[in-house]
């Protein structure tokens, strides 16, 4: 008999990581939405706006970590234009957001407010559409997802390996963040889009909207950890950790390495214009700044910090570094990317299995 | 006189119409052979690795292949599994399967089975895993995102597991095995896979001599229901085989004959020891 499928889906997780897993979404969904919005601010157990919001980015990276890892901790793909398909969400639905604020804007015009500073008389025909909600949700979806099946087509099928694709990746990145650079784009220059008012009528910095915001991200980051489980226990995520590990060998028992790169390599991108999409309206701002290599190279630091083929790791590793990151860049602003790379380096050389690994060490030493 | 009568006159008293095979699709041997190369050349920067190179191997057979180094016996063996595209010359898998016009997974899909010089195994799976991603089935992404191992596929693999003397080692990680057993492994991988032909490159270098002695003849039981095709430098084990040897040179076939015979052949000496 063929074992049901949500007997399947369930068994890719021992009864520990789904406890931890409700045990996460009792705190996110319940408990802190809560406490920031039914205790009054001078409460001390209140939840502050800004940590919402602060706890909100932090989902959205996570989201990213996990993103990253799938395809490089299982697929032995080295992204580093990843950054490319987070802003690339964020974009998609900043177009609704610049189309919500109406006629709110500094010009009280129809258009967004850098359109008019340009002279333009009407929305651009790529703008069609940008008044929808469904239609911003699609591009979130589709945005990420064509920009990186056309591009892994090509470079999977031409067979393009290691570090030669880290390097074609940061190109685009960086091409791309020149292209959304000039203002001819339509997408506000070097400004980006800002000065969001509201979402589907609701004030976008009510306290409400902060919690809804910020629970969808948990949200979200959970279903990403639960699929990527589904994912790589599956037969699936076998054939794809054999493809890094002798990709050749793979095809000579009758896999077509292509599909299953490309499939994953979509999938994580589709998920950091997700992550994009939350992030934009919780930190009120897009441009192109966010394209920059440095952002890319970091998504993997993340990744690297917390450990590689892991899964929770890489959400471990975006809170720590991000957590260093707000510490350094107030106390020593201009070493902070000296930092990153040194942490980059020791990881490499010292935690090649990064937190989780060191996690693990410690606890096999412990019984002994 | 009508193309009747011309037939009778010749004999052809027959009017039946006649009766064509159906062409099927897949691997035909009825004229006994599996593996046709015909004038296959192939160069890299001006080296000629192989040199109108002409071959046939029977179905069932088990074959081996000597040579000394460089004489273009993985050339070969990259040619018939679509890594290496040949410059001129045909390449057949049966009557009907042109090898050169497909990729890699499509050829290794017709029933040809590869193991490479170097034991190539997925180091971080387990025994179990490694035969179960080998396992003949539907492989492509789509399928496998919802795949399930049923009775039937795990009865399979502990069979193969038993045949190639892995079944105490199922769950360990296949990178732990000494060399011998990954050499088993990737055998049994490409058994797993249920292919026509199986080609394989040195499968004994660094294994003990008990367990050369125990491949040689897992081998030869195999012969007759696969056909072998072996590149090897062991004497000994070739004997042991006691096939077809095909001595290749510079890229192209120097010999071909029973181990005793070739070991006879004056140019072959002159090959292997230089004037």
């Amino acid at each position: 008999m063929r074992t049901p499928f949500v007997i399947r889906f369930l068994s890719s997780m021992p009864r520990s990581g789904w406890i931890g897993l409700a045990a996460f979404a009792a705190i996110t969904l319940v408990l802190m939405p809560a406490l920031h919005l039914l205790l009054p601010e001078t409460s001390p157990f209140h939840v502050s706006g800004y940590l919402i919001t602060l706890g909100g980015k932090l989902m959205c990276y996570a989201i990213v970590a996990v993103a990253m890892d799938l395809i490089w901790g299982y697929a032995g793909i080295l992204s580093l234009g990843h950054g490319l398909f987070f802003a690339l969400g964020g974009y998609a639905f900043g177009m609704y957001l610049m189309r919500q604020i109406g006629r709110d804007g500094s010009y009280q015009s129809d258009l967004p407010d850098f359109m008019v500073f340009l002279d333009w008389k009407e929305l651009p025909w790529y703008w069609t559409g940008s008044d929808s909600f469904l239609w911003a949700l699609f591009l979130v979806l589709a945005a990420p997802a064509l920009v990186a099946y056309v591009f892994g087509y090509f470079a999977f099928r031409s067979r393009i390996k290691g570090v030669y694709f880290s390097i074609i990746t940061q190109a685009l990145t960086f091409a791309a963040m020149l292209f959304f650079f000039r203002n001819e784009t339509g997408f506000g220059g070097n400004n980006g889009f800002t000065d969001f008012k509201r979402i589907l009528g609701y004030d976008i910095t009510s306290p409400e909207m902060r919690a809804t915001l910020f629970g969808l991200s948990a949200l979200v980051l959970m279903a990403t950890l639960v699929l990527g489980r589904y994912l790589t226990t599956s037969k699936f995520g076998r054939v794809l950790a054999a493809i890094r590990d002798a990709e050749s060998r793979v095809m000579f028992i009758g896999y077509n390495p292509l599909h299953y790169k490309l499939f994953v390599w979509t999938l994580s991108a589709v998920l950091c214009g997700i992550a994009g999409a939350l992030y934009v309206p919780q930190v009120g701002i897009i441009n192109p700044g966010e394209m920059s290599p440095a952002n890319s190279i970091e998504i993997a630091i993340w990744a690297a910090v917390g450990g590689r083929g892991t899964l929770i790791g890489p959400v471990i590793g975006a809170w720590l570094v991000n957590l260093f990151k707000s510490y350094f860049t107030v106390a020593f602003p201009e070493y902070w990317l000296f930092f990153l790379g040194a942490l980059f380096v020791g990881v490499t050389l010292w935690l090649p299995e990064g937190v989780v690994g060191l996690w693990k060490r410690i606890r096999q030493r412990r019984p002994a | 006189m009508t193309a009747q009568q011309q037939m009778e006159g010749l004999g052809w008293e027959d009017n039946t119409p006649a009766v064509g095979r159906v062409l099927e699709p897949g691997l035909d041997t009825t004229h006994k052979v599996i593996l046709y190369l015909e004038d296959i050349s192939v160069s890299f920067d001006g080296f000629k690795a192989l040199n109108n190179l002409s071959l046939a191997i029977d179905a069932g057979e088990l074959r081996c292949i000597i040579g000394p180094n460089g004489a273009g016996k993985t050339t070969m063996m990259d040619v018939i599994t679509g890594k290496t595209r040949p410059d001129s010359g045909t390449c057949f898998f049966g009557q009907t399967i042109d090898l050169t016009r497909l990729t890699e997974p499509q050829i290794a899909h017709m029933g040809i089975g590869r193991k490479f010089q170097k034991p190539t195994i997925f180091e971080n799976h387990t025994v179990f895993e490694n035969l179960e991603l080998a396992m003949k089935m539907d492989k492509r992404a789509l399928t496998s995102l919802f795949a399930w191992l049923d009775r039937e596929g795990r009865d399979k693999i502990s069979d193969t597991l038993k045949l190639i003397r892995l079944d105490a080692e199922a769950d360990r990680q296949a990178g732990l095995l000494s060399h011998g057993q990954k050499q088993w492994l990737e055998i049994g991988m490409l058994l797993m896979q249920d292919p026509k032909l199986l080609l394989l490159d040195e499968p004994v270098a660094g294994m003990t001599d008990d367990e050369t002695e125990r491949t040689g003849e897992l081998f030869k039981s195999l012969a007759g229901k696969h056909s072998l095709v072996v590149v090897e430098h062991d004497m000994a084990f070739i004997e042991q085989l006691g096939g077809k040897v095909t001595v290749l040179h510079e890229g192209s076939v120097l010999a071909e004959g029973d181990l005793a015979t070739v070991q006879a052949d004056e140019r072959v000496v002159e090959v292997y020891l230089g004037r």
